[in-house]
């Protein structure tokens, strides 16, 4: 086991300076996150104009993997379809879980990095909690637009 | 004349921590190629040989039910069954046998408590006083009690040490307190309490007294007559005996007064469908098969502990955490939570560099094993701003390197994140 294969420099980065740490205004679809095992959160808010998420912000607590996995996903996701943040998910998840797509990362991009977090069980939870949250913020029922 | 120099006889009090080592086999294995260091004994204790050879021989040799055949083994198990409860019985300096009551652990023996004796004597506007420093399963009964009788729960408040202090305490006391349950040391920071001076405040009130014992029976002398407690609850597996054991001391006066918390088999006299008669204390509170080979396992790990003078474990330990005080006192930009003057057995510790999470994987990895979280004492970390800690806590196998092996694992956090 090394270290290093979970504490890569982008994660380390990014956990230290998160990318999108700032709620975007305005904004339509909300979730929130919590990982009760360790006390971390995080607030999404997306705006979504017609299929395409126009901006995505966040403020969290946690640890690096949990923050910079959150981080991560905001760069990844903005100017995506709906879809396609769904098609990352489902990529990311297999990769964290089961190991599949571990040998075809093109799609990923710097979300491939979280592929050591595999070999870290206990750290799974972490890594996926911001998807979580994404997959709230989109599905919940009457995702209504909110002005505040 | 020739001088006469001090003959060195050997201290039966002095504590062979090396010997002890050589006890606990979980000790002797490697984790990601590191020697283990284990500090998360608060968590749960390693056990020693002689508790792990006793429940094996138990299911080897003594292996049926208690208090039914008429069979040997039967006999032997339910021999072996009630040696243990006397062993608990000395162990907490209880008056009779009959106080002692088997439970799962300190968790179940605070719910018993919570609803045969609450449930009996909690009236609406009643109060509960607990404290901030809590740990979950001394809360979470309550307010259950508390809901379903209308009763409140009442806090009384910590210090940004981490101390309860007696004024603070006497102030949330009222005329109608009924039930003060305490922790005797708290697992999230390792405060001991003044249990004393604050049992015979309540005791002034009237109020009846449980004191939530976990973290204390393996750290501090715990004497219940001494204390005057009402109950005591704890957890064998914090003794070094099995997980899922574990024992409720109340007093003779208050569990006659109390119905059975659970129905069944064991804890009945006789049984028609038009009524049931109940069983004398303390089988009336043991409804069931119970956890027989853990039961015979947490007497083993009694005679295992008190094979040691307490003092000198106390004495080891105290040691111990003067050491790893200064120790991750001098680490950069670690910071201490929780540093009440009375502090057995445990250190949180925050890290400017990297979250407590972040800290337990790192330091993981170097074969070093803490506990990080909140320590189910979330109000505990509400107290202080923060989510979580890294705790590293003693036992009576620790010793100084293992504090250096923490230090230096530290080291590799600072290196990652500095």
């Amino acid at each position: 086991m090394d270290l290093r294969d979970l504490y890569q420099e982008v994660i380390l980065d990014h956990g230290k300076n998160p990318r999108n740490h700032r709620f975007p205004e305005p904004y339509n679809r909300e979730g929130r996150g919590y990982n009760p095992l360790c006390g971390d959160k995080i607030a999404l808010r997306l705006q979504v104009d017609g299929d395409i998420i126009t901006d995505v912000g966040f403020i969290g607590q946690g640890c690096a993997i949990s923050q910079a996995s959150c981080s991560t996903m905001t760069e990844a996701i903005k100017g995506k379809s709906l879809s396609e943040a769904e098609a990352l998910f489902s990529k990311f998840h297999d990769l964290l879980t089961t190991g599949e797509g571990s040998d075809d990362l093109e799609g990923l991009g710097k979300l491939a990095v979280f592929a050591g977090v595999r070999e870290f069980p206990m750290r799974v939870k972490c890594a996926t909690l911001g998807w979580h949250t994404l997959q709230q913020a989109l599905h919940q029922a009457g995702g209504e637009a909110k002005t505040e | 004349m020739n001088e006469v120099l001090p003959i060195s006889v050997p201290d039966p009090a002095a504590f062979d921590v090396q010997r002890v080592r050589k006890d606990f086999p979980a000790l002797h294995q490697k984790v990601h190629g590191k020697p283990l260091v284990y500090l998360d004994s608060a968590a749960t204790s390693l056990k020693p040989q002689a508790v792990i050879d006793a429940v094996a021989d138990m299911y080897a040799r003594d292996c049926a039910n208690i208090h039914r055949a008429v069979h040997l083994l039967s006999q032997r198990a339910t021999a072996r069954y009630e040696e243990a409860r006397e062993k608990v019985r000395a162990f907490l300096n209880a008056a009779k046998h009959t106080e002692v009551v088997f439970t799962r652990g300190t968790t179940e023996s605070i719910n018993l408590v919570a609803q045969s004796w609450g449930r009996t004597y909690i009236r609406e506007g009643d109060e509960v006083l607990i404290t901030e420093l809590e740990h979950h399963s001394n809360i979470v009964p309550w307010q259950i009690l508390c809901q379903q009788t209308g009763a409140k729960l009442v806090v009384a408040p910590i210090t940004d040490r981490g101390e309860v202090l007696r004024e603070d305490f006497q102030q949330k006391l009222s005329e109608r307190t009924r039930m003060v349950a305490l922790a005797h040391v708290s697992n999230a920071l390792g405060t001991l309490l003044p249990v004393t001076e604050l049992i015979d405040l309540a005791h002034e009130r009237g109020a009846v007294v449980l004191l939530d014992g976990a973290q204390a029976v393996a750290h501090a002398d715990v004497d219940v007559q001494a204390l005057d407690c009402d109950f005591y609850a704890f957890s064998g597996h914090k003794l070094y005996g099995p997980t899922g054991i574990g024992a409720l001391y109340g007093k003779e006066r208050l569990l006659e007064g109390m119905p059975p918390y659970q129905g069944g088999g064991d804890m009945i006299r006789s049984v028609t469908f038009e009524e049931t008669i109940y069983n004398d204390l303390p089988y009336k509170f043991e409804a069931g098969t119970p956890n027989i080979a853990g039961t015979i396992g947490l007497g083993a790990a009694i005679d295992y502990f008190t094979s040691f003078d307490a003092q000198s474990i106390h004495a080891h330990e105290s040691a111990l955490l003067r050491y790893a005080t200064e120790a991750l006192g001098s680490v950069p930009g670690v910071r201490l939570v929780g540093t009440a003057p009375g502090k057995v057995a445990a250190l949180s510790f925050l890290m400017d560099a990297a979250h407590p999470h972040d800290i337990g994987t790192i330091v993981d990895s170097e074969g070093v094993a803490i506990r990080t979280g909140h320590h189910c004492a979330q109000p505990v970390m509400e107290h202080f701003g923060i989510a979580a800690t890294a705790r590293a806590s003693l036992g009576m196998y620790n010793t100084t390197s293992d504090i250096d092996a923490l230090v230096g694992a530290l080291g590799k956090v600072q290196e990652l994140f500095g």
